[in-house]
């Protein structure tokens, strides 16, 4: 067997991205011309100083340092000539490795007027040209180059040899690197950055220590205490809130004898479909100023209205309406996973039916409880929308984070020590939850049959279930009604005349001399979203299934560095991620504020999460044994995956798709800071609204967006369901 | 004539150095043409054996060797090795058809050629017209030809089956694995074969291995492993014997308890260990000893449970408590009864102490 069948094709393929990476440095801009199209930038891909390509920069343009890049490709292509395996997989190693080096370098070293560190230039003298940053070719080159130090370390004989799954995850690593981890970084150190750039801890100290980040004036019955508090406060509230309800109406769900389980599925759906701040409108219309209460208080008592549900209450209410629907989520999962025959067992042995409650089913729920505690938490701190929306005058992390970047003050450092506490609080809220899931799974779900029949809830806990959880749904089928109501009058709180008009001003459509013309002011925010959005989808989901692929089916050295760094950067929140963009991406080598293609990059790593759960779950459900099956079946990784792994995870695909793609039109906290005049987006727009008291108009769009994602959901929903799976499952070994 | 499948000291551990290992240097030949199980109680390493055979799992240290090939570092899919698994692990979204012709068609077998040999593999099996069934529309037993014929249709120089009738009913089980021997023998298969169940190995193999805990306790034929096991553990696993320790004169002659055994071997004057089967003890009522060949020992019924071909009985006797299987169940068992026991025949096996 000495020409294998894999071989020769494996060898094609990297000798495909060693031209895919010629080609590119020959063909392609080299850098990303300002405001102009790539489509338009080809045109001088051989000549102009900014559009040139790879090649043309280092011969003409006085750009040498790009001569690596070039050298890398050509080294790599030779070594696959190399008769020893060895050989090819050092030369791959050698040459891709010294490529990114020199290439990524130079792109942080050299910057738009020269060296970017001062040192260096008194060093070596000054360049002759600085560089924007990179464009599509030098995106290409470095893709390339990353794939083949992946099949050099393969060659190795890491990854078990297998190239697929070594440029997987060498791919994957970069990328979450680049996206993640370098931008989280740098904008982290920017605050031990003080405002004359130089690193200082002192400045640290500084900002961390402020009365307004860290004061107890509160307690001791002062004004307010200072925003770290504020934001530890508000997320135990909400935590231990969300719970309770979510804990409450998944037993009445699944053990209550209810019919009303499928209406309790869409309000599993709710938190997925809505944007984030269509809560905290819909309470404003209620409990706000011009809201009914304080209106009915008025007519009633001669209260005059104030704005006292703007502060910590009115977030707590909104956070509650809002993340129940995900603690619902979780501890359904986990009530359905306890197994009957438990509870029938502690019946037989003569326990009453309020016993085995509290004795077998509320220990077994205990590591689903933490977890949606823990979740509750994470959520309540990185959430934007509802705390920008009814916070009044109570300050937290994430809009101060904002306040400091967008506000007068421009402060770049304070955003980035605030944002610095903000991770600091939600890593550890994640390594608690690793630990405490890590000790306790008390998964009672096995592969057997479980005949069993669940235990209906004792008298009193029904009862509770009933006095909390009715009133509480009850609740939040109002404050939705009210938020889509608000959209269809006139002015909230002064004229209640049915209108139409807000959705005309929004959606307006009219004939003319050139056709149809989009005269709504929503029109240009809603394609926008949609477009990004719909770019953004499929590139998440295949980053996400991919990941969970390699999660879930692959060993390889490093493997549980790799699942772990994947998880940390799923912790990072979204408020953080989005500052870090745009503090990293705004200079060489990157470039990116301010296009779309930013925006675009938020969509897909703020998602990603999505992506793998959806592709984790389903890998956990598909037998592994039909993998090796293929494998024993002579197919290569990539064919397994194409022929057999991808048909059976349609469903998953599909739904990762829809879910990143609705999960991008409803975001907020991510994405605030980075959109611009050009690229307006749906719920910035919305928010912006709000900011000018416009609520008839906001709510509009509110509804036109959740009636589009729900018609969304309800496709995937449909889809899904149309999973056809009819094998026999296997005994469990 | 190389050996169809060779291990040379090969271990495995799941896991970085200090993981223990599953399994612990071993050494064993599998003839080419011949059908080898390997036999253990779950958690030997017996499954981890297979798997390193097919490349599933790669062997952390020694060398596995495949007529006469060293494939230790080469993957699944360059071994020219085939796999029947447990849970039969049909492509749930291809009919058999495909599911059959699945390791031609990705290995670039022209269109007309594949359908020839998945015919002829389908047929093999017995499963002509089936082709366009999805597996889901089949019974397990179909389900397991089917996934016989995908592992045969690329003709491979080893086949593997893992525990392949673990899913069946006993009726079906004995069928099938009787096909599959004569599939074997028909077409001069190497074959490895994990199972559990030790008259389903004892009714298949050329070979039997038997593992323990991550070693060979015994490998041979299914005779020499049921005759004449070389431990404790061997004689325990094949066919529930038990253990006794007896004296061995200068004669050669055993003695245990009362009863005289005559040595099969030469052994050493001393304490020696005697390993008997259930079937191997005649029972007499006590009031007729003279039905008995020898010397008897005396006992009283414990328990006795009827199984239609067989009697189960619990005796205790001065040598302990003994399982004892009788073919007479016509007799009328009385707990409390006395009865005379005497060893004779094929069944008693001594053990060399060390």
């Amino acid at each position: 067997m000495a020409s294998l069948p894999g071989t020769a094709h494996a060898r094609r393929v990297v000798l495909a991205w060693c031209a895919v990476g010629l080609a590119a440095f020959v063909l392609l801009p080299w850098y990303l011309p300002q405001s102009m199209s790539l489509w338009r930038s080809l045109a001088g891909v051989f000549g102009g100083n900014e559009t040139a390509s790879g090649l043309v920069q280092a011969a003409a343009q006085g750009r040498p340092w790009l001569w690596a890049g070039l050298a890398a490709l050509l080294l790599a292509t030779a070594s696959l000539f190399a008769h020893d395996t060895r050989l090819q997989g050092m030369g791959l190693v050698a040459a891709s490795s010294a490529g990114l080096a020199g290439l990524l370098g130079s792109g942080f070293t050299i910057g738009a007027t020269g060296w970017s560190f001062e040192v260096l230039g008194r060093l070596w003298g000054d360049l002759p040209a600085g560089q924007p940053g990179m464009g599509w070719g030098a995106a290409l080159v470095l893709l390339a180059l990353v794939v083949l130090l992946g099949a050099g370390v393969a060659r190795l004989g890491f990854f078990r040899s297998d190239l697929f799954v070594a440029a997987a995850v060498v791919l994957c690593s970069a990328l979450l690197l680049l996206f993640i981890a370098y931008p989280v970084g740098r904008s982290l150190t920017g605050a031990f950055v003080d405002d004359a750039g130089a690193g200082s801890l002192a400045a640290l100290a500084d900002r961390l220590g402020q009365d307004r980040v860290w004061g107890l004036g509160c307690v001791a019955g002062g004004v307010r205490c200072g925003v770290a508090w504020n934001t530890l406060f508000l997320a135990l509230l909400t935590a231990t809130g969300t719970t309770v309800l979510g804990t409450l109406i998944a037993l009445m769900a699944e053990r209550g004898r209810l019919r009303a389980s499928r209406a309790l599925n869409v309000l599993a759906l709710l938190p997925i479909i809505t944007p984030p701040f269509v809560v905290g409108l819909g309470l404003i219309l209620l409990f706000g100023r011009a809201g009914l209460v304080n209106q009915f208080l008025e007519w009633a008592l001669g209260i005059p209205p104030t704005r006292w549900f703007y502060g910590l209450f009115g977030i707590w209410l909104a956070q509650l309406f809002a993340f129940t629907p995900i603690a619902f989520m979780i501890m359904r999962g986990v009530v359905q996973g306890i197994s009957p025959s438990m509870e029938e067992a502690a019946q037989t042995l003569r326990a009453s039916r309020w016993q085995t409650f509290k004795s077998v089913t509320l220990p077994l729920m205990k590591p689903g409880l933490t977890n949606a505690f823990l979740v509750g938490f994470i959520e309540s701190m990185a959430d934007f929308g509802n705390p920008i929306v009814v916070g009044g005058p109570y300050a937290v992390l994430s809009t101060d984070i904002f306040f400091a970047i967008v506000g007068a003050q421009y402060d770049q450092g304070r955003a980035a020590s605030l944002a610095l506490i903000l991770t600091f609080f939600a890593l550890a809220v994640f390594f608690l939850q690793q630990r405490v899931l890590g000790r306790a799974s008390y998964t009672t779900l096995t592969g057997k049959g479980d005949a069993g029949v669940p235990m209906p809830l004792p008298l009193q806990v029904q009862r509770l279930c009933r006095a909390i959880a009715v009133p509480w749904l009850a609740f939040t089928v109002i404050v939705y009604l009210f938020a889509f109501s608000g959209g269809f009058v006139q002015t909230w709180g002064r004229d209640y005349t049915p209108t139409l008009v807000h959705f005309r001003t929004a959606f307006d459509l009219q004939w003319g001399a050139f056709g149809l013309v989009w005269a709504g002011t929503a029109w240009n925010s809603l394609f926008t979203t949609l477009k990004l959005a719909a770019i953004a989808a499929p590139i998440c989901a295949a980053l996400g299934l991919t990941v969970s692929w390699l999660l879930s089916r692959t060993r390889f050295v490093g493997r549980r560095a790799f699942e772990f760094s994947a998880l940390l950067a799923f912790a990072i929140p979204g408020t953080v991620l989005g500052v870090s963009y745009i503090l990293a991406f705004n200079v060489p080598p990157i470039e990116l504020t301010g296009t779309a293609m930013i925006i675009v990059l938020c969509f897909v790593f703020r998602n990603l999460p999505v992506g793998v759960r959806a592709g984790t779950a389903s890998f956990g459900q598909l037998d592994k044994s039909l993998d090796e099956a293929s494998t024993m079946l002579r197919a290569g990784t990539a064919t397994t995956l194409r022929r057999v792994v991808l048909p059976l995870l349609k469903p998953a695909l599909v739904a990762a798709l829809v879910y990143s793609f609705v999960r991008s039109m409803t975001t907020v906290s991510a994405v605030v800071f980075l959109v611009t005049a050009e690229n307006e987006l749906a719920t910035t727009y919305i928010i912006g609204r709000v900011g000018n008291g416009d609520y008839g108009l906001a709510l509009a769009y509110c509804t036109v967006l959740i009636v589009l994602m729900s018609c969304a959901t309800a496709a995937i929903q449909a889809l899904v369901g149309e999973r056809r799976l009819g094998r026999r499952r296997a005994a469990a070994h | 004539m190389p050996a169809g499948i060779e291990f040379r000291q090969v271990s495995k551990r799941y896991g970085d150095e200090r993981s223990p290992l599953v399994v612990k240097g071993i050494d064993l030949v599998i003839d080419k043409g011949t059908l080898t199980t390997i036999l253990g109680p779950s958690g030997c390493g017996k499954t981890t054996l297979l798997r390193m055979i097919a490349g599933l799992d790669p062997a952390s240290a020694g060398q596995v060797f495949i007529d006469g090939q060293d494939v230790t570092h080469l993957g699944p899919a360059e071994r020219n090795v085939s796999m029947v698994f447990q849970s039969y692990a049909l492509f749930p979204h291809m009919t058999v058809a495909d599911n059959v012709g699945y390791g031609l068609s990705v290995t670039g077998v022209a269109r007309p050629e594949i359908e020839r040999r998945t015919l002829a593999a389908m047929d093999s099996v017995g499963l002509s017209g089936y082709g366009q069934r999805l597996p889901s529309e089949l019974s397990g037993g179909q389900q397991q030809r089917v996934a016989v014929a995908r592992a045969l249709v690329l003709e491979p120089s080893v086949m593997l089956f893992d525990e392949p009738l673990s899913n069946l009913d006993a009726r079906l089980r004995r069928s099938m694995r009787e096909e599959i021997r004569s599939l074997q023998q028909r077409l001069g298969l190497t074959v490895a074969y994990v199972t559990h169940d030790q008259s389903e190995a004892l009714a298949v193999s050329d070979q039997i291995v038997v593992m323990d805990a991550g070693r060979i306790a015994q490998a041979g034929s299914p005779r020499q492993l049921y005759e004449h096991p070389c431990s404790e553990f061997v004689a325990a696993f094949m066919g529930e014997a038990m253990l006794f320790v007896a004296e061995a004169g200068q004669d050669g002659v055993i003695r245990l308890g009362p009863l005289r055994l005559p040595a099969r071997r030469s052994v050493a004057p001393g304490p020696v260990k005697v390993a008997v089967r259930p079937e191997a003890w005649q029972v007499a009522p006590e009031s007729a000893p003279a039905a008995l060949p020898g010397d008897a020992l005396a006992g009283t019924l414990l328990k006795s449970a009827y199984l239609g071909g067989l009697q189960e009985l619990t005796i205790a006797t001065e040598i302990g408590e003994l399982f004892v299987v009788s073919p007479d169940v016509r007799r009328g068992w009385a707990v409390g009864q006395a009865l005379a026991l005497s060893l004779g025949g094929p069944g008693v096996s001594v053990l060399e102490t060390g």
